[in-house]
């Protein structure tokens, strides 16, 4: 099976008014499938603008990016991935149900099929009761869990995440990190997240990919040595491996040096 | 520990119905009760013409300049059928006008949504058209359409209809979010799914408020479209026979029905705007 994700010297350059600002710089990037791939960096790296790329939502100034063996517009247009973005997005006309289907319905599935899958995702995620219910009666998790189900609606095997849990507060966000890892081994797909919290894509990833500013680049690629993404609970939030893993980021984040934290990044 | 337990202690579980808002509280730091709410404008109303029958009565101002209360319900009471038969002339016109007005106010809106250059071209002469005299237009459309035609007063009404429903749409289709935006990318969405999926949902209740606003302009329009010719029977037509003739608690009494009529408008075009922003 070909890689899920296959960045190869990607320059993005916007055009702006006071000028040309380059927001990513020469960045290669192989993401396996199955694998669970975090960027992570200070503001203006380019972390997200790298993730809108694989998700064909800009296109490169130079450079290639494949998904899946084909190109990243043939991978859109295909449904090859799923995205969550910070705000959940959700319609607010429409039911939890409605909303999990909308890209269902758009591809002109039918109703009965809709209906399974939707009950399929909505245990998925574990809103069970909550399927009738208006998107302004849930709460922020809840709404993110909704807009996690939309993306994995179309099964596909590549998960795109732009700050999911940054809007959420600590204790729903530790607990929203478990479940996604429960359901990325669930369905088996890659994933490519982005956030600016160390202890976030350490518990999260196999690996960290730490990204510096003007110009965005990749910095360093931090293995995470902490066991398979599937088997990890929230005891491991207290065990010296994952501290030890927390520190080897850090350091790639300030570039080997002990120097204050850069802005931007979280280090709670 | 199951997902459906941990939900439930870590999520706040919501309850049926939205949260509530709170009664507004009053002047001296009390909450007002529904009652009281409901009570206070009934109160201040028969304060008011309780004075104003007492000023009439007076003999400090003239009867033609402002009839007693009770005289002008005296006429609404011996005139009854005619303002019914009136009030529902004046209604037609005026919802004909609602509805023609409407509906173009929508498709325009939506024709200007579809380019810039077309949004350019239709912005000027929407506000032209906002401006124009009902004094200047009525007996031009009158003369149109012949002296026994309705259809004069229902272009009037439509026509006032049509500014508000045309600038509240075109603004409710620009109002789509960012983050829905990208979604409809990222499902390879068609133009056409786009506009049926978000931005027509999107624009909804931006358009009933503006049916809301032209509620009250088309009952206007079409009562004032009456005092410039045409058949005669309508509000605005028995207002102006009234007064030409000094029976002015009879003037007065059909003024009472005009404030009725586009107070029905008005009350269910806000019901229908209630409705349509009801999950927003």
């Amino acid at each position: 099976m070909s890689a899920a994700v296959v960045v190869r010297g990607v320059d993005k350059i916007f055009d702006t008014k006071s000028g040309h600002v380059t927001a990513l710089s020469a960045v290669d990037l192989d993401v396996a499938p199955g694998e669970f791939v975090s960027l992570i960096g200070p503001s203006g790296c380019g972390k997200s603008t790298l993730m809108r790329l694989i998700a064909d939502l800009e296109t490169p100034t130079a450079g290639t990016v494949e998904v899946f063996g084909t190109s990243a517009h043939q991978a859109r247009v295909d449904q090859r991935y799923g995205i969550a973005f910070q705000q959940a997005g959700l319609l607010p006309w429409r039911t939890v149900s409605a909303n999990i289907a909308l890209p269902l319905e758009l591809s002109g599935m039918a109703r009965a099929e809709v209906r399974q899958r939707v009950d399929e995702l909505i245990a998925l995620v574990g809103l069970g009761d909550f399927g009738d219910r208006f998107p302004d009666q849930l709460s922020g998790g809840m709404q993110q869990r909704v807009a996690i189900a939309r993306a994995l609606a179309k099964k596909p095997q590549l998960l795109l995440m732009d700050e999911p849990f940054g809007a959420l507060d600590e204790m729903t966000r530790e607990y929203m990190q478990t479940e996604l890892l429960r359901i990325a081994a669930e369905t088996g797909a890659a994933v490519v997240f982005v956030t600016h919290s160390i202890p976030e894509a350490v518990y999260l990833s196999d690996r960290v990919v730490v990204m510096s500013p003007r110009p965005g680049r990749i910095a360093e690629v931090v293995p995470m040595s902490l066991g398979s993404t599937g088997s990890r609970a929230d005891d491991l939030r207290e065990d010296a491996s994952f501290f030890e893993m927390i520190t080897a980021v850090r350091e790639a984040l300030h570039g080997g040096t002990h120097a204050t934290a850069p802005r931007g990044v979280e280090n709670r | 520990m199951t997902t459906e337990t941990r939900a439930s202690t870590l999520t706040r579980t919501p309850g049926p119905s939205r949260p509530r808002t709170r009664p507004p509280v009053g002047p001296l730091g009390r909450t007002a009760s529904g009652a009281e709410r409901a009570i206070a404008p009934v109160v201040l109303g028969g304060a008011v013409i309780g004075i104003w029958q007492l000023l009439a009565g007076s003999g400090l101002v003239e009867a033609y300049l402002l009839p007693s209360p009770a005289a002008i319900i005296a006429e609404i009471i011996e005139f009854w059928p005619s303002m019914l038969s009136a009030a529902g002339i004046t209604g037609l016109n005026a919802f004909v006008g609602l509805v023609a007005g409407s509906l173009l106010g929508v498709v325009a809106a939506l024709v200007a949504s579809t380019s810039r250059l077309l949004d350019g071209m239709l912005a000027p002469i929407v506000a032209a058209l906002a401006v124009i005299p009902i004094v200047a237009l009525a007996p031009v459309l009158n003369t149109m359409f012949g002296a026994d035609s309705r259809t004069g007063r229902q272009l009037i009404a439509s026509l006032a209809a049509f500014v508000p429903v045309f600038i509240t749409t075109a603004r409710g289709l620009r109002q789509t979010q960012p983050v829905h935006r990208e979604l409809m990318t990222s499902f390879a969405a068609t133009p056409w799914q786009v506009m049926r999926t978000i931005t027509l949902p999107t624009a909804v209740p931006y358009t009933f408020t503006g049916i809301r606003l032209a509620s009250s302009l088309a009952v206007i329009s079409a009562l004032v479209a009456e005092y410039f010719g045409g058949p005669r029977g309508g509000l605005g037509g028995l207002i102006s026979t009234s007064a030409a003739s000094s029976a002015y608690p009879r003037a007065w009494a059909y003024v009472v029905a005009a404030i009725a009529l586009g107070l029905a408008f008005y009350l269910v075009t806000l019901a229908l705007e209630r409705w349509a922003s009801r999950r927003r």
